[in-house]
């Protein structure tokens, strides 16, 4: 009976590993049918997702036909949507890296030579804000303290004067947005403490923070809410807290644009869904959501 | 396959089905094991700029830092991906929810197969193993919500999330299958060898621990190795309720971990294909994969030994 089984067994392998040599690269290939008109996937950025969310919906109440889909997971999950093609807009809190931009353009089939373009769109300004416990009395931070906090250098209240125990930190997984954005500002790319603990999306960071009171931690200042915003001390000896003001005249050191991209120019429903975004009705959502509309002479 | 007389036709039809299925089975794993190996070998010979093979296991003096470390931060200017910190997160985790779990689960078996009477067995039983039909993800909230607070309040750890707690729900998740598999050990031990010990004048510890457990000692190991791997394996429990920052300590149980299942789930939905990155988590899942086979493959090379040892004693 030996030699009939082992007969089977390759028998029964050598299909199935055709398939699945076959079907490998297919995974990831449920491509979105981009052509379709009356639908567009966005997906992105956590710190963005109520954002865009809310575009949506004012957006869907004009256009009875269209449907507009929004989902997060971070920055980096929007652009790998549009590098599978699997989704038409992505919604991005930090600039694509290079090696993201790519694998956008890279010509996907071998058929066509054309090759693809990653298009950026600044819609909006957030304002990054380092979150502290309600009851924490500290009255501002310098950003070098900020980066001595993260990196792990301070490792407790008592160094900053206050009798708090130990610094709690706070941070996101490492696929976030705003992680790049503050460990390329704050701590100039150098690595945050390993006892940094990830949390994924702002609104936990900030839930966490508010359960503990040597907590520290950051995020997008559209989720302030249960949770107190530490205003951050300049050098020259002003201190700034993430106003509109201070993020659109720049003194607020921690302000950076909000982007959307897409594979190509935009065109049909993700065009008008952009161009919404931009109006004035798409602004004026910007800033009733706590974040800050671009400065007046962007806006049409 | 030549037709032997008296036996109808069918007959070999339908073994070619069940062998059939026996072996997709098989395959199913060897292509697993294919398709993942194939995303992360490239490793191995391809060039990188960034990512040099012996920093995945070394520590470096990196920049900004005093000493060499071994860190894990694959997002960055300079990405750092020492896979050290997850190997020690995973095996603190899983070690200490064993520690947790194999007494109780043990001690449970033994206390229902020979001291419960029969009415609390029906009942404790099958309660015991309604704990495994918990989903993870709700363990997990559980973990994060009152045993973090529950832990907290008690002793007072610096982190709320920390490895302690991620254990404590784990051990849920292993509790039941320890105790099933030792449970049905201990009742499969022959009545004769239980019944001779009772005869003897030995007392009910005295045959739980001298002679039932002895006897059942392959089911007890093979229950241990299961649920180790089940707990090497969990993936949604610890990444709710561990913390997931990258320490690297292996004594401290009341820092927050970070295992190779969470980094895995956390990470590898949002890296763009064949990144460095995305290799390296393909490498930890290999690694996950092969971990979890040696186990499997020294268990039942032991518990065949000890089965072994044990008939050629009680014959």
């Amino acid at each position: 009976m030996l030699p009939s089984r082992l007969a089977l067994f390759t028998l029964a392998c050598v299909p199935a590993l055709l398939v699945a040599c076959m079907s490998i690269d297919e995974v990831g290939g449920a491509r979105a049918s981009r052509d379709r008109r009356d639908k567009v996937t966005i997906r992105g950025s956590d710190t963005m997702v109520i954002l865009a969310q809310r575009w949506a919906e004012v957006f869907m109440q004009s256009r009875d036909e269209a449907s507009v889909q929004v989902s997060g997971g971070g920055s980096g999950t929007g652009i790998t949507g549009l590098i599978d093609r699997t989704t038409d807009i992505a919604t991005a809190s930090r600039k694509a890296k290079d090696s993201e931009r790519a694998r956008v353009e890279a010509p996907c089939d071998a058929g066509t030579s054309r090759r693809k373009k990653l298009v950026e769109t600044i819609v909006a300004l957030d304002a990054v804000a380092v979150y502290v416990h309600d009851d924490n009395p500290i009255a501002a931070l310098t950003l070098p303290q900020v980066k001595a906090i993260f990196r792990g250098h301070t490792t407790d209240w008592s160094a900053l004067g206050l009798d708090l125990g130990p610094l709690v930190l706070y941070s996101r997984e490492n696929n976030s947005g705003t992680y790049a954005f503050f460990k390329e500002v704050v701590l100039h790319d150098e690595d945050f403490a390993a006892e940094a603990q990830t949390l994924p999306g702002t609104s936990a960071v900030i839930n966490a923070v508010s359960k503990d009171p040597g907590a520290i931690g950051y995020g997008g200042i559209g989720f302030a809410t249960g949770a107190r915003v530490v205003p951050i001390l300049l050098p020259d000896g002003r201190t700034v807290s993430p106003s509109r003001e201070n993020a659109a005249n720049g003194t607020y050191p921690l302000t950076r644009p909000l982007f959307l991209y897409t594979v190509d120019e935009p065109a049909g429903l993700a065009k008008d869904y952009i161009e919404f975004a931009l109006s004035e009705p798409g602004q004026a959502l910007v800033e009733e959501l706590g974040y800050f509309p671009l400065a007046s002479e962007r806006t049409p | 396959m030549s037709r032997r007389r008296g036996i109808p036709r069918w007959h070999g039809v339908a073994e070619f089905f069940i062998v059939f299925l026996a072996m997709a089975a098989i395959a199913a794993i060897i292509l697993i094991f294919t398709f993942i190996a194939r995303e992360a070998l490239p490793l191995l010979w391809e060039k990188t700029e960034t990512l040099e093979r012996a920093h995945l296991v070394v520590p470096q003096l990196w920049h900004g830092y005093e000493e060499p470390v071994a860190v894990w931060q694959p997002v960055g200017k300079v990405p750092k991906y020492n896979i050290l910190p997850l190997f020690v997160g995973t095996l603190k985790v899983t070690v200490l929810a064993m520690l947790i779990s194999a007494p109780i689960g043990l001690a449970s078996a033994v206390y229902l197969s020979h001291y419960a009477s029969r009415r609390v067995r029906e009942v404790v039983k099958p309660v015991i193993e309604l704990l495994a039909g918990i989903p993870s993800v709700v363990l997990g909230f559980f973990g994060l919500m009152l045993i973090a607070t529950w832990v907290h309040a008690t002793f007072g750890f610096k982190y709320r999330l920390n490895g302690f707690v991620a254990a404590i729900a784990l051990s849920v998740t292993i509790i039941p299958i320890i105790f099933t598999i030792c449970e049905d050990a201990l009742t499969a031990v022959p009545r004769p060898l239980i019944e001779g010990a009772i005869a003897l004048g030995a007392r009910t510890h005295q045959v739980a621990l001298r002679v039932a457990i002895p006897a059942a000692l392959p089911g007890i190991a093979a229950a241990m190795v299961l649920g180790f791997g089940r707990a090497i394996g969990e993936t949604i429990v610890v990444l709710m309720a561990s913390g997931n920052a990258a320490v690297v300590d292996l004594l401290d149980w009341s820092a927050s971990v970070r295992t190779i299942t969470a980094t895995i789930a956390a990470e590898l939905g949002e890296v763009p294909r064949g990144d460095e990155h995305w290799r390296v988590l393909f490498l930890l899942g290999s690694l996950l994969f092969l971990m979890t086979f040696l186990l499997n493959t020294f268990a039942t090379f032991t518990v065949a030994r000890l089965s072994a040892r044990l008939r050629g004693e009680t014959r």
